[in-house]
């Protein structure tokens, strides 16, 4: 009988007197093997979920954090007889995300996009008015204004972009498989450009294999060490390591000597648009989106990132990605 | 687990532990919804959220009453009555969790002109973070898993870095508008709460790990 149900995609589910008695690969790999025997409430506690398969009909609800926090599972159960019953599940996580992702992008997005255009107008509305007089260094000055925030606009834009598109693909795991010493070291120094490479130190002394997907790990790389080198110093090194975690997952840091960032604003890095200091970080020409698009991706990637800092030290990015043989083992 | 001689010992360590899930997944959406009603200052959202609190305090009842019993009746040893003792206490914080959420809850309808209140936008992010301990520590109770355990507790920083920052944030907001303050300590008293809620859920992680191993974590900077 279980046999039958085994290999297929969809998560099943039978149940024997309010107990889990059979549950098929693709059950078992969402919730676990541990709720086989157990209480059905040990694998669905969301009170919806108990309720519906409390009652003494079949039916269907949808729950919101069935395995992960926040994802949305929709249940269908029937009932077979007064002992038994079938449970199908099916996620439907993505697509409430896309229209969430969607809103919140256009809320964010739009004040973003608008202050940048508001000078550009003022800008230009200026200097093409014809009874003024300015000198052309005046006029040289505003024509710079004009150009750095279109410039910002281009980045602004670009960072949107990528970040939808990581956010797009959140729920597809990475499937190439890749060396990180190589990658992290060209993304450094590529993140530095010519004028800011000798500022660099590349200490990767232990090579890993993760799984993932190259483009991504190049751009939290190339954000991470851009960050570290825009917010420290004009002469300040700025170490990038890789090596082993205790744990034998591959660790990536970035560390720079800079002015450090205050406790309180460390929660909300990886917020879109937030920033420390708004002035400074426009002035360097930052969108307020590069930790958004690291913490997305390390997400993709099971990853954790992790931020130490100490005002007047300096600050440690710490990035861990899950070591290869751990990570093949939980696509299969 | 293996099974027991006695099945009946085994239908009421089934029993117990899906009466703590049931808990669990209440608890959670407490949390969740009180949050949700705090934002966006819907208050009959947050009397539902009251409202069913009670559910919870019967099946604590419940719990307690199961758990005596069976230590009564079927004396339990070793790793089985560390189940039942790790039941009892649990049993007791996911309570205790349910009750920081429905005081969330209740004061919704205390902030004043939400329109124009900025902290209430640092709240959800924080709220995040102590509902995904929770829900974690929860799934490391059913999967008696030791290590997602320790996840947990080591999250614990984060929600406390969380709380300073809100509360500086906060006082902050209270000397320059002098006119919202009696709205501004009502949030002071939610991050209090969602501070509370993740030290509870680290007392969960720790009697999780307690009843899977058989000793506390150690405390570890990883």
């Amino acid at each position: 009988m279980s046999e039958l149900i085994e290999h297929s995609r969809t998560p099943l589910l039978l149940t024997e007197r309010k107990r889990v008695s059979v549950a098929n690969n693709a059950a078992r790999e969402i919730l676990g093997e541990h709720m086989l025997g157990q209480d059905v409430r040990v694998a669905f506690r969301h009170p919806d979920a108990v309720a519906l398969l409390d009652q003494s009909s079949s039916g269907t609800a949808t729950v919101r954090g069935l395995v992960r926090r926040l994802d949305i599972w929709q249940i269908n159960y029937k009932r077979l007889d007064a002992n038994l019953g079938v449970i199908e599940l099916v996620n439907q996580t993505a697509e409430a995300d896309i229209s969430r992702a969607h809103t919140d992008f256009v809320a964010n997005a739009s004040h973003e996009l608008r202050t940048p255009l508001a000078s550009v107008i003022g800008y230009i509305e200026t200097l093409s008015d014809e009874d003024a007089d300015y000198t052309p260094e005046t006029r040289g000055r505003f024509f710079a204004t004009v150009l750095s925030e279109a410039r910002r606009l281009q980045s602004l834009i670009s960072d949107l972009m990528s970040l939808s598109q990581v956010e797009a693909e959140k729920h597809d795991r990475p499937t190439g498989v890749i060396r990180l010493k190589e990658l992290v070291e060209g993304a450094s120094i590529d993140a530095a450009g010519p004028d800011r490479q000798h500022r660099l130190l590349i200490e990767c002394h232990e090579d890993s294999t993760i799984v993932g997907e190259a483009r991504q790990i190049e751009q939290v790389i190339r954000n991470l060490v851009d960050n570290a080198l825009k917010y420290s110093g004009i002469n300040e090194t700025v170490v990038v390591s890789l090596d082993r975690a205790p744990s034998g997952d591959a660790r990536l840091r970035v560390t720079d000597y800079g002015e450090g960032i205050a406790p309180e604003h460390i929660p909300h890095l990886t917020r879109r648009f937030y920033r420390t200091d708004p002035g400074r970080s426009r002035a360097s020409g930052g969108t307020g989106l590069g930790l958004a698009i690291v913490k997305h991706i390390v997400e993709r990637h099971k990853g954790r990132l992790d931020i130490d800092s100490e005002v007047g030290k300096g600050t440690v990015f710490t990035v861990r990605f899950p070591a290869s043989e751990k990570a093949v083992d939980d696509v299969s | 687990m293996p099974e027991h001689t006695v099945k009946a010992f085994d239908e009421d360590i089934t029993h117990l532990r899906g009466l703590i899930a049931e808990m669990g997944g209440l608890s959670e959406l407490a949390i969740q919804e009180s949050l949700d009603a705090m934002v966006r200052g819907d208050e009959t959202l947050a009397a539902e959220v009251v409202k069913r609190d009670r559910k919870i305090d019967e099946l604590h009842t419940e719990v307690d009453k199961l758990a005596v019993r069976v230590i009564a009746l079927r004396a339990p040893m070793a790793d089985d009555l560390r189940e039942v003792v790790a039941a009892l206490k649990i049993a007791g914080v996911v309570e205790r969790i349910g009750d920081y959420s429905k005081n969330i809850a209740k004061r919704v309808g205390k902030i004043e002109g939400r329109d124009r209140f900025e902290p209430l936008t640092l709240l959800p992010a924080m709220g995040d973070l102590a509902a995904e301990m929770v829900h974690d520590v929860l799934s490391a109770y059913a999967a008696r898993d030791p290590l997602l355990a320790k996840e947990v507790i080591a999250a614990d920083d984060k929600v406390d870095a969380f709380y300073n920052s809100i509360f500086r944030n906060v006082v902050s907001y209270m000397v320059e508008n002098p006119a919202t303050i009696s709205s501004a300590a009502q949030l002071l008293f939610v991050a209090r709460n969602l501070e509370r809620i993740g030290d509870h859920a680290t007392n969960v992680a720790e009697m999780v790990h307690f009843a899977a191993t058989g000793t506390y974590p150690p405390d570890e900077d990883d």
